[in-house]
């Protein structure tokens, strides 16, 4: 079997001195996609921002593609690495935020080629013809010249996407990316996402849409109180929990 | 109210609203009478003043006039536009970096940019200004070297560095940057935290994600109260008038202490303040309009798009 996308071995994560993380072990398979779903406050959000660093591990181990995250090992010691060094490793992962952060003072096209040009590199006309495409992917080509602030929050989760996709990740992830939507928006950022599944990416979703976890997940992961309390395949872990605590909570949410 | 009109069992309060409405009644509005009458007076006082500046021979218009184009008040108006475009200038270059550092999570970088503007606000401009006219009493020679007694290398006496006019940039550029320092700081901290961290995630850091996120949308903040300083720091440039720098305040009153005219030259001192804050509050309106597309209005450009495609 071949390296998995995200490895999380014992993972913790402290704010002051509350444990958010009490040691979460996950694999995430590349080209597979888990949903991340429990109560609020159960530490969901906060370890997948752990998979890119924005937040900070504080003990255990957790590898993207085979890379320790936000550390270097060297003699048994793990060494903190720089932020530029941290920034290069973040390339490969695109992340959607739940409330979308897209560029207010920047077009739409503006947004999803900042990065390609300021980070990357990339000539300006290549990433534009390219950024077109990613548009029209997500149905939103004809609107390039448009402020984010003249869009729908469907829209712009849309347009959010897009911008990350243009890096090119490898694997991408996103924060509730419809909760902060009207309901009747949500569907069209969920439709994004099934075709980005389908397109083979590898996706980490910390989401409430148990429908579409059932629909779209290869593993589903049950956390509360900062640990893992259950995952499997959505038809398992959905429809017949094990354990006490998946089952009060899915009674809840069904 | 919506939501309340909706709840069995009450009467609604939108219902009794329409009823009422619907009957053609006559709405009286309500009479503002002291509004109006306070109105009059000021409009009598205003008018009684503009016509005691107009034939009040006193002013001495004609002597306003024939000074208003002298070459020294406009050698004068000229360097006070340099002072405060110079100082200016520097005052937020030294601002934006003060910010940053107040901003640090190192508490000894943080706290000597606190110091810095503690000093620098605490004390008057006009303190600030005499003190570096007469640095050379304090520092004769200024040298570069090493520090605590180590050897240096003299450059040149501070009399011969510290013109008099480099004494009024260094004391208005000083002071400025404290107060820039504190209204950009604000401005940087008025930015989402989400925005950095949306760049964060797409790979940027330190300078780049400063420059190209967090400063382009802290102008929107950053930008009203920095017009204040441009106007404020325009006439505060009068102030140099006591190191015996030409400016145009300074340049009125070496015509007037010959001539006698004090009115009038201050007069014409004023007309060319007042245009040249005109001038700058134009100026000011226009670059608002710049960093505030994508947050307030549409831009123009775009409504006008929408309106031809619908």
């Amino acid at each position: 079997m071949s390296t998995p996308m995200v490895a999380a071995q014992n993972v913790r994560k402290n704010l002051g001195s509350t444990e958010i993380l009490k040691g979460i072990n996950l694999e995430v398979a590349k080209g597979s996609v888990t949903c991340l779903i429990g109560p609020s406050g159960s530490g969901k959000t906060t370890f997948l921002r752990c998979i890119n660093h924005l937040e900070k591990v504080d003990a255990g181990r957790l590898y993207v593609d085979g890379q320790l995250v936000g550390y270097t090992e060297r003699n048994g010691k793990l060494y903190e690495k720089k932020e530029r060094e941290t920034a290069k490793s973040r390339l490969s992962v695109g992340m959607v935020f739940q409330r979308f952060n897209l560029f207010p003072h920047m077009t739409v096209l503006a947004n999803v080629v900042e990065a390609p040009i300021q980070v990357q590199r990339r000539p300006r006309k290549e990433i534009t013809a390219e950024a077109q495409t990613l548009l029209d992917r997500v149905g939103l080509g004809h609107r390039g010249d448009a402020y984010p602030q003249e869009l729908s929050g469907g829209q712009q989760q849309r347009i959010a996407i897009a911008r990350a996709l243009a890096m090119k990740p490898n694997l991408m992830l996103f924060d509730e990316p419809t909760s902060a939507l009207d309901p009747e928006l949500v569907g069209e950022v969920l439709d994004v996402m099934r075709d980005l599944a389908e397109a083979g990416m590898t996706m980490v979703v910390v989401t409430h849409e148990l429908g579409f976890a059932k629909q779209v997940c290869d593993q589903v992961v049950f956390m509360d109180d900062g640990v893992v309390v259950e995952s499997g395949p959505p038809s398992q872990l959905l429809d017949c929990p094990q354990h006490e605590r998946t089952q009060a909570f899915l009674s809840k949410v069904l | 109210m919506q939501k309340q009109s909706r709840s069995p069992g009450t009467v609604t309060p939108d219902a009794a609203v329409r009823d009422a409405t619907d009957e053609a009644t006559t709405v009286v509005p309500l009479k503002h009478n002291v509004r109006l009458a306070v109105a009059i007076v000021l409009l009598v006082v205003a008018a009684a003043v503009a016509f005691s500046v107009a034939t009040n021979e006193n002013y001495r218009w004609g002597v306003v006039r024939s000074y208003l184009f002298n070459d020294q008040i406009l050698a004068g108006a000229g360097l006070t536009l340099l002072l405060t475009l110079i100082s200016m200038t520097a005052g937020i270059l030294l601002g934006t970096v003060l910010a940053i550092m107040r901003l640090s999570a190192n508490p000894i970088v943080s706290t000597l940019s606190r110091g810095y503007i503690w000093f620098f606000r605490g004390t008057p401009l006009l303190v600030q200004l005499i003190f570096w006219y007469n640095i050379a009493a304090l520092y004769p020679i200024i040298s570069i070297g090493v520090p605590f007694g180590g050897p240096s290398i003299g450059i040149a006496s501070a009399n011969q560095l510290i013109t008099p006019l480099g004494a009024a940039l260094l004391g208005l550029s000083l002071n400025e940057a404290a107060y820039m320092a504190e209204i950009i700081r604000g401005g940087i901290g008025s930015v989402d935290r989400g925005q950095t961290e949306a760049a964060r995630a797409l790979g940027m850091s330190g300078g780049k994600l400063m420059r190209r996120i967090v400063l382009p949308q802290a102008m929107r903040v950053v930008l009203p109260p920095t017009g204040n300083q441009v106007i404020s720091m325009l006439k505060g440039t009068s102030l140099v008038s006591v190191l015996a720098i030409s400016d145009l305040l300074y340049s009125a009153q070496i015509i007037y202490a010959a001539n006698y005219q004090t009115i009038a030259l201050l007069i014409v001192a004023s007309l060319w303040y007042l245009l040249m804050t005109t001038i700058l509050s134009f100026f000011q309106n226009k670059i608002e309009r710049r960093y505030g597309r994508g947050f307030d209005t549409p831009p123009r450009r775009v409504r006008h798009k929408t309106r031809t495609a619908s």
